[in-house]
């Protein structure tokens, strides 16, 4: 049902006498939300980096849309339509909502003066925040000024704003209160309705079961096992990443993960 | 989403914080509109955001405080202070320290600083000094050809020392208070072994007669080139990519790294700016006062930096302005004119000025907290 998106095949990464991920296998298709879930020490982090392209795998091969992909770094993982919500969210907090979003990929007035065309980037920014279904106060605010949830959709918002396949959301509302918290998982919701993938990286159980097409489970730097996001609940997820459970196929999950998954 | 969707969102949102400031209450159903500034519609959040900007805008707090000691000193002594012979004296005495502290409001904004800026300023007035002294006559007819070289010669001395101390903060992560302690201490010394310790005086009297000492319809040369400088930089500071990078930088240099922004090499050219800026006072001081000044700045550093502090910069980084920086400047240079004219102990403004810093900074500390309480 979905176009093929990133997979990544026996992703290797040792750091010292650690092996961080062991042949670790991983697919996010485009138009999707694929969760990538697993314990502390799983490997999310280290996979999640070698895919953004921040750190060089040992071993393995990663494909985009069937092509190969060498990422030498987070620049060049951006030229691939590949962006990454940080958990710290990297803002900078004296600048602007509208400054953050373009930073780093500044609209100019006149190019060869390094002139910045800040009424253009400020339309932008509303359009962006609008398209997204939020609401800024202000776009000329400092970002540091913001609420938590603000602050989170901006960040967000420049990830959706410029990443044309996949986007890395590493645990977006581990900070946020509960309304806020839905607010993003709209939001992602809303990203995957526009054709993006969306990989999210979260702890939040409940959270995996109401947004996740695919549940994607990491254990000891490899995948265990791989769900359908509405035939899966809460306690076979648990028991996949802690490997009580044994790894079974899609369908087999309670209700209980249906329900949630539709909502 | 509509509007009043996300006003109830905001409210729930606000509720459970028991701490959150009074601010809040404006959005508490019942209240909105009534007593909040705004209308209902642009209401709550804009004027709360309003407010808060007032309370951050540093520079609005410095302009008070300049208009209130020009205020002071012109009640305090009618028609002495404040005549424009005055105001051009202070201007043009300021000079030099407002062109350094140019490029001391990049410095602060990227959270780095610079201590190096009196030094260099001499050692750059040292070197043009003594090209100066190696032509016919000692330099002191020479036309404007000669002029020209030396000055360029004390604006590259300056960024290349600066360029120099910015690739070891920037490649070496030797921290800029000690980089530019050790670039201080090495100016400093450099400048003394080139001259032997007493001042090169050979002055072109071209340049002492203009750009030192002439004016222009009124206004001195050194008030409308540092002027002109101010204006300039600060446009950079506020219109382009390098003036945005400088504050993203200072703001939050890892978010700027992985915005795919040369973090090192900005602030590589930084500090080369602060350099070439402080070579450019070296020039002026050296065609204001007609000698190398030598002993003279060794309080350059914190003259300036206080002067960058008073206009609302914060050390942390991350905030500031080239207008502030301006104001800033003047508040020393004002208190001190009307503490003389006043004939009050002069030395009462060193009381003074670390009474206000000390208070600038507390006032920065506490805005950071409040924001980051929200």
């Amino acid at each position: 049902m979905a176009e093929a998106g990133l997979e990544a095949n026996g992703i290797n990464k040792r750091y010292g006498h650690v092996q961080a991920l062991d042949g670790a296998d991983f697919s996010a298709a485009i138009g999707e939300v694929t969760a990538l879930i697993g314990d502390n020490g799983a490997g999310k982090s280290t996979l999640v980096k070698v895919l953004s392209g921040a750190i060089r795998p040992d071993g393995g091969a990663i494909t985009l849309a069937g092509l190969p992909l060498q990422l030498s770094g987070p620049l060049d993982a951006q030229r691939h339509g590949i962006e990454t919500v940080y958990q710290d969210l990297a803002l900078a907090p004296d600048l602007d909502a509208a400054a953050n979003l373009h930073l780093g990929r500044e609209l100019y007035l006149v190019p060869w003066l390094g002139i910045l065309d800040r009424r253009a980037m400020a339309r932008k920014a509303r359009e962006v925040f609008a398209d997204l279904g939020v609401q800024l106060p202000d776009v000329h605010a400092p970002v540091g000024t913001l609420s938590g949830g603000q602050r989170q959709t901006v960040a967000v918002a420049r990830a959706v704003y410029f990443a044309s396949r996949i986007i890395f959301m590493d645990e977006p509302t581990a900070a946020l209160g509960v309304v806020q918290r839905g607010r993003v998982l709209d939001t992602i919701k809303r990203v995957r309705d526009r054709g993006i993938g969306v990989v999210l990286i979260s702890h939040n159980m409940p959270e995996v079961l109401a947004v996740a097409d695919r549940v994607e489970v990491l254990r000891l730097g490899r995948r265990v096992a791989s769900y359908q996001g509405r035939n899966t609940s809460v306690e076979e997820l648990v028991g996949a990443m802690t490997g009580a459970l044994a790894m079974r196929g899609p369908g087999q999950g309670p209700e209980y993960g249906a329900g949630r998954a539709a909502s | 989403m509509s509007e009043p969707e996300f006003d109830a969102q905001t409210q729930i949102a606000g509720m459970p914080q028991s701490e959150a400031p009074p601010q809040d209450a404006w959005v508490l159903p019942g209240t909105t509109g009534s007593g909040s500034p705004g209308g209902p519609d642009d209401g709550p959040l804009t004027a709360r955001s309003a407010l808060r900007r007032l309370v951050t805008l540093n520079e609005a707090w410095t302009a008070i405080a300049l208009i209130a000691i020009m205020a002071y000193f012109s009640i305090a002594s009618p028609g002495k202070f404040l005549t424009t012979g005055d105001l051009s004296n202070i201007a043009a005495n300021a000079a030099p320290l407002l062109v350094m502290a140019i490029g001391q409001t990049y410095v602060i904004l990227t959270a780095g600083i610079d201590l190096s800026v009196g030094s260099v300023l001499v050692f750059a007035g040292v070197v043009a000094g003594e090209y100066y002294q190696s032509q016919p006559g000692s330099g002191t007819n020479a036309g404007w050809g000669v002029i020209l070289v030396g000055m360029l010669i004390a604006v590259a001395v300056g960024l290349a020392f600066g360029a120099i101390q910015g690739f070891v903060i920037a490649k070496a992560k030797v921290p800029p208070l000690i980089t530019t302690l050790a670039g201080l201490l090495v100016a400093e010394g450099i400048s003394y072994l080139i001259t032997g310790g007493s001042d090169v005086r050979s002055v072109p009297n071209r340049l002492a007669q203009t750009i030192g000492l002439g004016s222009v319809g009124g206004l001195p040369w050194l008030v409308i080139i540092s002027f002109a400088l101010t204006l300039v930089f600060g446009l950079i500071l506020s219109y382009t990519s390098f003036g945005r990078y400088t504050y993203a930088i200072g703001s939050n240099a890892e978010a700027a790294r992985r915005a795919g922004i040369k973090v090192d090499l900005h602030l590589i050219k930084v500090y080369a700016l602060q350099g070439m800026l402080s070579g450019a006072a070296g020039l002026l001081s050296l065609a204001y006062f007609g000698t190398t000044t030598i002993s003279g700045h060794s309080t350059d550093n914190l003259t300036v930096i206080t002067a960058v502090v008073l206009g609302g910069a914060s050390l942390f980084g991350g905030r500031g302005s080239m207008f502030g920086t301006l104001l800033g400047v003047f508040i020393p240079a004002m208190l001190l004119t009307g503490l003389v004219i006043l004939a009050v102990n002069q030395y009462w403004q060193y009381v003074a000025i670390g009474l206000v810093l000390g208070a600038a900074v507390y006032l920065d500390q506490f805005r950071r907290r409040l924001r980051e309480r929200s």
